[in-house]
């Protein structure tokens, strides 16, 4: 069992960053790793518990078809799967980011922290993936 | 020797500085490094046949794995069956594996 630390910078629904972040957390948790994600910046809104799903009135479609997935829930389902398979998830959300963008309604067991949480990740960590932004 | 797991997001049609990442990748492997270059998102564009392929070629001839995202390809409808020469699929694992080894230096473009 390693420990992976994933900083990523992006806000949800902008680029497919995001995306593939989510993915590499989903598959280290698979594998058996303890993962600690640092989000950062425009980041702090994946875990945003308002974020609603819509429906899509260009395909007429509802709610309830369109099922848009909001990544607030798959920040929740990952920390879910961590807990299932008996490894860390430590979810940092950068507290200056969150008071930034008025991003206070956090997914219950996330945590908000400081880039100096950044910095103990990295150090409890045996490796280290940054995703910028563009 | 280091191991190198070198991460390319974007389209080279689109962003010029995809070739530097390029450059990169076989610079390390000229000099003995073993080099990982996986294509996620629209960087796994250019591994379906076409102008800008050539490079990945010359860069996998060079020793670079050129990986490309499983996901990215299917998303993108590029057949895995069908990719550029020298480029092989491969899912997200893969990265979790060279991360997990720890001592693989990760860097996204």
């Amino acid at each position: 069992m390693s420990t992976v630390t994933i900083l990523t910078m992006d806000a949800p629904y902008e680029s497919a960053n995001s995306t593939t972040a989510l993915r590499i957390v989903d598959a280290a948790i698979r594998k058996g790793h303890n993962v600690n994600v640092f989000a950062y910046e425009g980041a702090v809104s994946y875990s945003v518990t308002t974020q609603k799903p819509h429906q899509n009135p260009v395909k007429g479609t509802s709610v309830e078809e369109e099922r848009h997935p909001n990544t607030k829930d798959w920040v929740a389902a990952l920390l879910s799967a961590a807990q299932a398979k008996g490894v860390k998830l430590d979810w940092v959300r950068c507290g200056l980011c969150e008071d930034e963008r008025g991003a206070f309604e956090q997914v219950p067991g996330t945590r908000r922290g400081s880039p100096a949480d950044f910095v103990k990740q990295i150090a409890s960590s045996d490796n280290v993936l940054v995703i910028p932004t563009k | 020797m280091s191991k190198y797991l070198l991460i390319e997001s974007r389209d080279s049609f689109e962003f010029a500085d995809v070739g530097y990442f390029y450059d990169l990748a076989e610079g390390l492997a000229r000099e003995g490094h073993g080099v990982t270059l996986f294509l996620v998102q629209n960087g796994v564009l250019p591994a379906r046949p076409s102008a800008r392929s050539e490079r990945l070629a010359r860069l996998s001839e060079s020793g670079v794995a050129v990986l490309a995202d499983e996901f990215s390809l299917q998303e993108r409808g590029i057949p895995a069956a069908s990719l550029a020469k020298g480029v092989r699929s491969a899912g997200i694992d893969r990265v979790v594996d060279l991360l997990a080894d720890g001592s693989t230096r990760a860097v996204w473009h």
